[in-house]
This record gives structure tokens, C-alpha cells and sequence, in this order.
């Protein structure tokens, strides 16, 4: 509750809260298929409708609702987006702690793997998993997790790595704290606010990725819907039908913006050296 | 130096991960380069003929034989053939870098000249209106795929101005400069747009941070002028979190942008990974990932060195 009100009591938290807020309700009329048309018929006889009182942001090649199929990949989208995060949010707390706690050896190898995956440019990561596994839902969130898996390893191996030489940690040792105890206690909940953050921008960019792949033809398959299709279906009708490729270009835009206004907020409210300045 | 010795010793290692990683990987892919080759006439085949192309194309061999063959190559400079083009792999690559590399300089160059003075700007009006804006256009800019953006500039030029970009035959730079250059300046626009908007925040925060530094209290008090402040004092200290930014999104960008490079036509490297990795062609795709991979750990390099350029209190290899 205290940081929902510490959001909307911070300028670009309020406006990044509301358009996150109003894109998880379109995402999950999405996903529900609450939409004013069905997503996926084809209304033939109104092809390339341009936005009406019928079709809000008009009909598409097929004469499907444009309006329906952006709720419909805006749903499609978030749900990506929402697994690969917590796939690489998992991922990297685990192996970051493990690395840090665990120290020597294995913190050398779990860095190099991470050092390894980091070398490849991360688009470039993502298709080549993409292309092993074949395109698919599960196949983009497993391939966007993997990419940023590295990135929340680093984010927690080196907080953590500085929390354990504190003397706290020292002190539950002593008192005979067992290891694990030690790790998601004393660690763990203190690395909470880096990794909050990082959640939230790393959701801007997991959409990001997610369009880009399905833009390329190696996401999200036809005749389902997803923002970055229907911005490359938009691609040769551009001048007819212009409202193909402004409304999702603009929806992918606006996601994003949302995450990243509501990110830089919480790394403003969670940053302990912007509290402590503020207090 | 022994910093940059022991950074140098971890490249073969790292790379050797790197090869292994992409090795196994284009392997996983159902199918193989013959039949990505001949399509279904691969069906056609007799198994004889089937065996030669195979040999020949050494996928007969078990896959540890074909990635110590593969290993050992490159080590000759050999980084083998590519099915698709019929060429050795490196000559591909090295016909479609300088596209990358001089793509990915003119981004750099539009961000930078867009995103500094825009960010030092913002520093120096703190809380004014005029910082509030840079600020707001900065995170639109930043929130802007390059996939959109590029789409809106040509729906733009064609729907407003009823012209297309210059697509076609792609002219390199030392052939034809000016259409070379009417080729690449819209994409680097595209690229160099969000880059920018980056530039732009973290050249802003760091001129902040630097401004209520005591140092900088204390020329001011001294009755050093607004103008030396900035340019002499705050600024070589603020360029720090700049070159990290901007050498390591440079290093991503030689990887090759897929996505704007397929909007626009342009025969670079991401366009050429993509169409190898459909194609299923083992060599090429083994090789420009080990080569891209490569450039990006050379540029990371190159920006930890200029850290100790730009601040000569940081040691390298302390931390």
C-alpha cells in the first residue's frame, strides 16, 4: 500500500501506474476475449474499413477489428512479456545468489556462462532459440528469459557479494543461522528494491523484444494476433490503410513508455540514497 | 596493462564458450544444410548422392569431429564455406560489414551531436520548463522501438511527401558517397533516435551528479565563469557514464540491426545472421556469431581503457 501511494505521489510514477494500469485491464479483456468483435473473424465485406462507430480503429485486410486484434495482442504480449521476466528474474536470483554465496569456484564459471551469453547481442540470442525450438508463445518467453537471465544475475550477484561481508551476516552466523536461512533472509529481502526495479524495466524491454521477434515472423504465428505482426502485416498497405500501422505502432510505444515512467519512479522511491536525501 | 593482459587471456574463453554455445545450437534445428539447400528436391536425392553432398559438406562426420575441424580452421583463419553463397565465410562477412560498421558510426554520431548538448542543456536548467521538456521528449524517445519508428518515417515521406527512401542497390561508401550516404541516413535516423534519447537522460543525470560535486562548488566560488564550469570542470567528469553508454550499445550495433536493416533493404550483417539462421548455412552462422561476439568484447574493451583515459584515478582490475 505505502508504495502504490509513493508511486502516485511521484510525478512519472502516477502517469507510468495509470497507462501500466489500463493496459493490464485491455490485457486481460484480451486475454479473456472480451473484445467488441471476435478477434480472429473475418468480416469480409467490410475489408480495410477505416475507423468507425462500428470498428474503432478500423478493419484489417481480412476485415478483422483492428480494435479487438490490438486488445487481443496487447493480452498475447503482456503474457509473454510477464512469463520471460519472471523466467529470468527466477533464473538470475538463483544463479546471482548462488554465485555470490557460493564464491570461488562456482562463482567463477556461473559468471563466464553469463560473460558468454552476454557476448551475443541480445536480438540475435533471442532468434537463434527461436529458431531451434521453433516460434511459438512458450518459445519467445523461454528465449527472451534466457537473454536477460544474465543481466538480473549481475543484478543480484553484486549487491549480494557486498551484503555478505556485512556484519549482520557475520552475526546470524554466529548465532548459527543456517546457510539458506542466511541467503533468502539477510539477502534475499534486501535485494528486493534493486530487483523491483530491475523487474519493471526489464518488462519494458521483454516487450520490446517480444514485438521485434513477432514483427520478424518469429513470434507470435497467424492467424493469433501480437503487436509486432500486425505492424509488419501493416507493412504494404501502409498508404491505404494507414490506421493498420498507427494504432499498434503506438500501442507498443505507449506499453513501453508506461514501464519505463513507472521504472525510473521506483528506482527514485526504492534507491536508498534517494530516500535517505529525501527524508 | 597486466589489467588488459589477464581481460585479453579470458577473450579465447570466453569465445570458446561462445562457439560451443552456437555450434550446438544451428545443430538443434531440424533439418539440415542440404535439405535448407535443395528444398524439396532434397527428396530426390539418391542416397548416394546424399552422402557425397554430405561429406562434402563434412556433416557426416560425428559432431565432434565436425566442431574440431570447424575449431581448427578458423585458428588457420579458415572459418569455412558458406552453402547459401558458395564463398568462404569471412569474405561474406567482410563484404557486408562495413554497411554495420558505418551504420552503426552514423547512429553513434547522430546521438551523440542530438544527445549531449540536449542533456547538458537539461543539467544547467535544472527543474525549469525547458528541462521538463527535453526530459519528457527523451523518455518518449527512449520508449520508441526502432521497428516504429522506422515504419513512421516511411509512411511519412511516402503518404506526405510522396517519396520513398533510397532502397535499391545498396553503394558503399568509397564508390558513391552520396548515395551511399542518401542510403544510410534515414536508417541511422532510426537508430540513432532512441540512442539519443539515451544519451540525452544519462548525460543529463551525470551532469547533475558532477554540478553538486564540492569541486565544482569551489571553481564556482573561486569566480570561475558559468561557461568554464561547465566545459572545463563538470563535463570531462560527466563523460564517464556517456562513453560506457553509448561504446556499449555501439558494441550491440555491430552486431548488425536486424530489424531496421530488413525495414529498410539493406544488406547488412543482422539481415545476412537472420537469412543464414533460416537457411540453416551451419558455417556462416557459426562464423558471424564468433565474429560478432568478438567486435562486442573488443568494444567493451576499448571502453573500460577510456575510463582510465577520461578519470586516471580509476584502476582497472581493482574493483
Amino acid at each position: 500500500m505505502r508504495i502504490l501511494r509513493a508511486i502516485f505521489g511521484h510525478g512519472s510514477g502516477r502517469i507510468g501506474g495509470v497507462i501500466v494500469g489500463i493496459y493490464l485491464v485491455l490485457a486481460i479483456l484480451g486475454l479473456l476475449g472480451l473484445t467488441p468483435h471476435n478477434p480472429i473473424t473475418q468480416y469480409r465485406i467490410d475489408r480495410l474499413h477505416a475507423p468507425s462507430a462500428a470498428y474503432w480503429m478500423g478493419t484489417d485486410l481480412f476485415g478483422r477489428d483492428v480494435a479487438s486484434r490490438l486488445m487481443a495482442g496487447i493480452g498475447q504480449s503482456f503474457t509473454v512479456a510477464f512469463f520471460s521476466v519472471a523466467f529470468a528474474a527466477l533464473a538470475g536470483t538463483v544463479l546471482g545468489l548462488a554465485a555470490a554465496w557460493l564464491g570461488r569456484r562456482w562463482d567463477g564459471v556461473l559468471m563466464r556462462i553469463m560473460d558468454v551469453l552476454l557476448a551475443f547481442p541480445a536480438i540475435l540470442l533471442a532468434l537463434l532459440i527461436v529458431t531451434v525450438a521453433g516460434p511459438g508463445t512458450w518459445t519467445s518467453v523461454v528465449a527472451i528469459g534466457i537473454v536477460y537471465t544474465p543481466i538480473f544475475t549481475r543484478v543480484v550477484r553484486g549487491p549480494a557479494l557486498s551484503l555478505k561481508t556485512r556484519e549482520f551476516v557475520d552475526a546470524a552466523r554466529t548465532f548459527g543461522s543456517s546457510s539458506s536461512y542466511i541467503v533468502t533472509r539477510h539477502l534475499l529481502l534486501n535485494l528486493v528494491a534493486p530487483l523491483t526495479v530491475q523487474v519493471t524495466l526489464a518488462l519494458a524491454w521483454a516487450l520490446l523484444t517480444e514485438a521485434g521477434l513477432s514483427f520478424l515472423g518469429l513470434g507470435t504465428q497467424p492467424p493469433a494476433a501480437s503487436l509486432g505482426l500486425m505492424l509488419s502485416d501493416s507493412r504494404n498497405l501502409m498508404e491505404t490503410a494507414p490506421w493498420l500501422m498507427i494504432f499498434p505502432g503506438l500501442a507498443i510505444m505507449i506499453s513501453i513508455l508506461g514501464f519505463n515512467l513507472l521504472g525510473d519512479a521506483l528506482r527514485d522511491i526504492l534507491d536508498p540514497k534517494m530516500r535517505r536525501a529525501l527524508a | 596493462m597486466t589489467y588488459l593482459l589477464r581481460r585479453l587471456a579470458t577473450f579465447p574463453l570466453v569465445l570458446l564458450g561462445v562457439s560451443i554455445l552456437v555450434f550446438v545450437a544451428i545443430r538443434m534445428v531440424p533439418g539440415d544444410s542440404i535439405t535448407a539447400m535443395l528444398g524439396t528436391e532434397a527428396g530426390l536425392l539418391t542416397p548416394a548422392q546424399r552422402d557425397s553432398l554430405a561429406a562434402y559438406f563434412g556433416i557426416d562426420q560425428p559432431w565432434f569431429v565436425q566442431y574440431w575441424r570447424w575449431i581448427g580452421g578458423i585458428l588457420h583463419g579458415n572459418f569455412g564455406i558458406s552453402v547459401t553463397y558458395g564463398r568462404p565465410v569471412l569474405d561474406v562477412i567482410l563484404e557486408r560489414f562495413p554497411l554495420t560498421l558505418e551504420l552503426a558510426v552514423l547512429s553513434m554520431i547522430i546521438a551523440l551531436l542530438v544527445g549531449m548538448p540536449a542533456g547538458i542543456y537539461a543539467a544547467t536548467h535544472n527543474e525549469k520548463l525547458s528541462d521538463l521538456g527535453v526530459r519528457v521528449a527523451a523518455m518518449i524517445g527512449q520508449s520508441t522501438p526502432s521497428f516504429v519508428l522506422g515504419l513512421l518515417i516511411i509512411y511519412t515521406l511516402s503518404a506526405g511527401f510522396g517519396v520513398l527512401p533510397a532502397m535499391g542497390e545498396f553503394a558503399p561508401l568509397w564508390q558513391d558517397p552520396l548515395r551511399n550516404l542518401s542510403q544510410l541516413i534515414l536508417p541511422a535516423i532510426t537508430l540513432g533516435f532512441a540512442f539519443a534519447a539515451s544519451v540525452t537522460r544519462i548525460a543529463r543525470s551525470a551532469m547533475l551528479d558532477v554540478l553538486s560535486d564540492d569541486y565544482v562548488r569551489t571553481a564556482r566560488s573561486k569566480g570561475a565563469s558559468a561557461r568554464s564550469v561547465i566545459w572545463r570542470h563538470a563535463l570531462p567528469n560527466a563523460l564517464i557514464p556517456v562513453v560506457t553508454l553509448s561504446g556499449i550499445e555501439f558494441g550491440y550495433l555491430l552486431g548488425g540491426a536486424v530489424i531496421v536493416e530488413q525495414i529498410y533493404a539493406l544488406p547488412g550483417l543482422g539481415r545476412m545472421v537472420l537469412d543464414a539462421i533460416l537457411q540453416r548455412d551451419y558455417a556462416l552462422v557459426q562464423g558471424t556469431v564468433l565474429f560478432i561476439a568478438f567486435n562486442f568484447m573488443i568494444v567493451n574493451l576499448l571502453v573500460d581503457l577510456a575510463y582510465v583515459a577520461l578519470d586516471p584515478r580509476i584502476r582497472l582490475g581493482e574493483q
